[in-house]
């Protein structure tokens, strides 16, 4: 189930994905991935953890000290202690392949442009804050190269100092030169809006964030009850939206070019509407499905109705328009099925 | 347009005024050269002009600025975007979005302008500055002076009255310079746009200016006629110094006023020659063959050889993105090479440890400073000492050859740009390579820095090192070296003696050159030479 969603995620992003940096990365999520389960994997190698009876060979076990005691190192490893560590990485790893293809697809400086004008600002800083991380990397790649120049040591802690100084020097000298430039370009004009409006709309929104959290795991999680669930979502997301618009009324800031909203765009997330409310009909259903069974030991089984959750998550590969012309936000909001849904309300 | 009246800056903390008492009116769409040393307030005067300075860097500044009537100190920095546009030295530093139109429409969209507007003036601004089909490429896939001139694009959609520009080209090859230039001019006559342009190279804008305003050090400005002014500058371009050695009145301020005066000049000197530069037949201190250097499937360097003999200096020219700087850094062993071999006495630098390496070529890395990260300069001297296993004291005796008096305590972030290249340099020869590769030494040095920066090159290969420098620079690469190599796309396309190549090709000729043409004369220096020798023959 969990490897159908991996594939999903993997398709879209292959077929909707432009060449820009943070596209790339989606492989770096899938090597990541990978590496979780691994180390679950050899976790519950070394350390044993969950009992099994299908022994499949055993490990000379090393005797711990008595205080260690209810810690074994080694030691008969069953299949059951594997799968089960394979599942939970499996379920990380899958968790973070939605969040990387969301990731993939979406522009972060367009999402910017998506959100209300009320929060113009604290989204400026965040993209901002997110096109430092590979400018670091480039200016640590730079300064390594050049210690080896000077034939410094490329280890230890001496050697950090070495490399994070200069990196810290440029990084600031950046923001500066950056935030400079932004000001003297207009950024962050206030015009004629009262500080007790813009502290309303603030509260209006943090107040609505809460509540849409709140609501949505309600809705997510099937034990919690019901009435914590859908009540709770729409009222903050309606205090949201009104504080939103309260705020982003007075704005005075234009957009060049806004992302219109098309037929495409609703298809998209239609997609992705569906494959959430599926998965969450499914889970109401029988929630066991969702996860495979250790004792008795049987092959995963897989269901209809996830399955068709998850798979109408692969339409906005046809659905969405090619990344030459646009690439949109929604479809990351549909390659990203149940595990990830809350952050639909922020696509 | 721009008025300081009684003007004094003094930045937090530091002893003296960094601006005093200015007093300066800069009428309506002229184009104003702000000269003068690195370090004697030039960025604090051009800041001043739109309220960076005080309201961002701090200080306390006394007097009024104001622009188009617009007092600097009244309104905030934000408000002053439709009025002045700023434009920095490096623009990826200042880009917020990344792609060319949306960055074009960033200050228009700060100030909400409607969108039929934006689209009108986005398509107006990438016609004027010849952008139009870079519109939707990413801004850093782009080369300096295309990304230079998206940054001035993107102030300009603002229909600012004024623009100022902090060394817009000094990070540019001679080419996208002119580039840039070219656009600035097309502002200044179209548009009567006000233009204040801080530049090292005076050579390139002198001639374009209505106005010179020259910052001599004590924080005054002096403003006048370029002309007037040029005849005392200690800044002057070639030209103008060829100017002054031939004794003409009024001094030509650009290579055509040079040259229609010069026919004279030229009779004098008829039948005499620049002393000829040591030929390149030593034997080879460093030998490369077949070196290919590449970055995924771009091919950065491709199959070059090179021979670099002991006691010469080399330029190597070319444009941005010709892999000049992937070429040194194979060549001393710390870079990436796909296939080739480097020779520097029977041993392949790029095959032994980074000391190792370093003991056989030294490098001096674009942005220096990366090597440096200790509180002090005798420190960071120590710590040299100790990683080239030198006896304590060589490095430091090296710097004070180099550089002398350079202050012990003093941080290696304070010291002057030349100070800090000197310092960057000594370290790497505590190592005593016989090779020597520099790469673009002279950006951010004022005149004079570069001045005795020439005399240190030539001392390191009179020394009996091979020194490689990697440069933009026309001037200095006519002054000090004896050998030019020019590369583009990772080739060799021209190498040969500095006379020979740097005269047959005008983008990469000095301005006595293009004077002088067809005598081979490269360097003021040297007329003046000749000159005097003529006198006392005569």
């Amino acid at each position: 189930m969990l490897l159908l969603i991996l594939a999903v995620c993997g398709f879209v992003v292959a077929r909707r994905r432009g060449d820009a940096p943070w596209a790339l990365a989606f492989r770096m999520y899938l090597i990541v991935g990978g590496v979780i389960i691994a180390m679950r994997v050899v976790f519950r190698i070394v350390f044993g953890g969950g009992q099994g009876d299908v022994i499949l060979f055993t490990l000379p076990q090393i005797p711990l000290p008595e205080w260690a005691a209810g810690i074994r190192l080694f030691g008969p490893v069953a299949v059951e202690q594997l799968l089960g560590g394979f599942y939970d990485g499996l379920r990380l790893a899958t968790m973070l392949v939605c969040v990387g293809a969301a990731n993939a697809l979406a522009n972060p400086k367009r999402l910017l442009k998506a959100l209300p004008g009320a929060l113009y600002e604290v989204g400026t800083a965040v993209v901002v804050a997110l096109s430092v991380a590979p400018q670091l990397v480039e200016s640590v790649l730079r300064v390594r190269r050049a210690r080896r120049l000077r034939a410094g040591r490329q280890r230890g802690l001496r050697a950090l100092r070495g490399i994070l100084i200069p990196v810290l020097e440029d990084a600031l000298n950046r923001s500066l030169a950056l935030a400079a430039a932004m000001a003297s370009r207009g950024y962050g004009r206030t015009g004629p809006l009262p500080a007790r409006a813009r502290l309303l709309t603030g509260g209006l929104v943090i107040l609505g964030m809460l509540g849409v959290c709140a609501g949505m795991y309600g809705v997510m999680d099937g034990s919690t009850p019901r009435y914590l669930g859908f009540p709770m979502l729409v009222g903050g997301l309606a205090v949201a939206v009104v504080g939103l618009l309260l705020g982003g009324r007075r704005v005075g800031r234009s957009r060049y070019r806004p992302d219109r909203w098309r037929a495409a765009e609703f298809a998209v997330v239609a997609s992705g509407l569906a494959t959430g409310g599926l998965m969450f009909l499914s889970t109401r259903v029988d929630p066991a499905d969702l996860y495979p069974t250790l004792s008795p030991l049987t092959w995963p089984e897989v269901t209809v109705l996830p399955v068709v959750a998850i798979l109408s998550g692969v339409l906005p590969a046809w659905l969405a328009p090619p990344p030459v012309t646009t690439i949109d936000v929604a479809p990351a909001a549909a390659a990203r099925p149940a595990t990830t849904a809350p952050r639909e309300s922020v696509a | 347009m721009i008025r300081f009246e009684k003007v004094s800056f003094r930045y937090d903390g530091a002893d003296s005024d960094a601006l005093r008492d200015v007093d300066l009116h800069i009428p309506e769409g002229e184009l104003c050269l702000v000269t003068g040393r690195t370090g004697v307030g030039k960025s604090t005067l051009l800041g001043a002009v739109n309220g960076l300075v005080p309201r961002f860097t701090g200080g306390r500044l006394r007097g009024r600025v104001t622009v188009g009537g617009l007092d600097t100190a009244r309104l905030p920095l934000q408000e002053f975007a439709e009025v002045v546009g700023v434009v920095g030295q490096d623009p990826l530093a200042g880009f917020v979005t990344d792609t060319v139109e949306e960055e074009l429409a960033y200050g228009m969209e700060q100030r909400g302008l409607a969108a039929e507007v934006m689209r009108k003036r986005v398509e107006e601004t990438l016609d004027l500055l010849g952008i139009a089909e870079l519109r939707n490429r990413p801004l850093r896939t782009l080369s300096g002076g295309q990304q230079q001139r998206v940054a001035i694009g993107a102030v300009l959609t603002n229909h600012p009255a004024v623009l100022v520009l902090d060394e817009p080209t000094s990070a540019l090859d001679p080419t996208a310079a002119e580039d840039v230039l070219g656009a600035l001019l097309r502002l200044v006559h179209d548009l009567g746009t006000t233009v204040v342009v801080a530049e090292h190279r005076v050579e390139r804008v002198l001639q374009y200016a209505d106005r010179l305003l020259h910052l001599p050090g004590d924080g005054t400005v002096v403003s006048g006629e370029p002309a007037d002014m040029m005849r005392h500058s200690d800044v002057a371009p070639p030209v103008v110094r060829l100017g002054r050695a031939a004794g003409w009145d009024p001094l030509p301020l650009s290579v055509r006023d040079a040259r229609r005066r010069a026919t004279e000049l030229r009779e004098r000197l008829a039948g005499r020659r620049p002393p000829p530069r040591p030929a390149n037949d030593a034997t080879p201190v460093l030998r490369a063959r077949g070196l290919t250097v590449s970055y995924g499937r771009d091919i950065a360097v491709r199959g070059v050889d090179l021979d670099l003999p002991g006691g010469r200096v080399t330029a190597l020219m070319g444009r941005n993105g010709s892999g000049k700087s992937s070429l040194l850094w194979a060549l001393q062993g710390s870079g990436t090479r796909a296939s080739g071999v480097v020779d520097v006495a029977g041993v392949d630098p790029g095959g032994v440890s980074a000391a190792g390496a370093r003991a056989l070529v030294g490098l001096v890395p674009q942005t220096a400073s990366d090597l440096l990260y200790l509180d002090t300069v005798a420190a960071e001297c120590r710590q040299c000492d100790r990683e080239s296993r030198v006896p304590p004291g060589t490095c430091r005796a090296l710097l004070d050859t180099l550089a002398p008096g350079v202050p012990d305590a003093r941080h290696p972030r304070d010291l002057s740009e030349g100070q800090r290249l000197a310092l960057v340099l000594a370290v790497q020869l505590a190592a005593a390579p016989g090779v020597m590769l520099l790469d673009e030494p002279t950006r951010g040095l004022d005149h004079h820095a570069k001045e005795r920066f020439r005399t240190v090159v030539r001392r390191l290969a009179d020394e009996g090192r091979a020194v490689v420098v990697a440069t933009h620079d026309v001037e200095f690469a006519a002054a000090v070296a004896d050998r030019v190599v020019v590369m583009a796309e990772g080739e060799f396309v021209a190498d040969g003696p500095t006379a020979r190549i740097v005269t047959s090709s005008p983008a990469f000729a000095p301005q006595v050159a293009k004077v002088m043409a067809p005598q081979q004369w490269l360097t003021v220096a040297q007329v003046e030479a000749a000159l005097s020798d003529s006198e006392v023959v005569a």
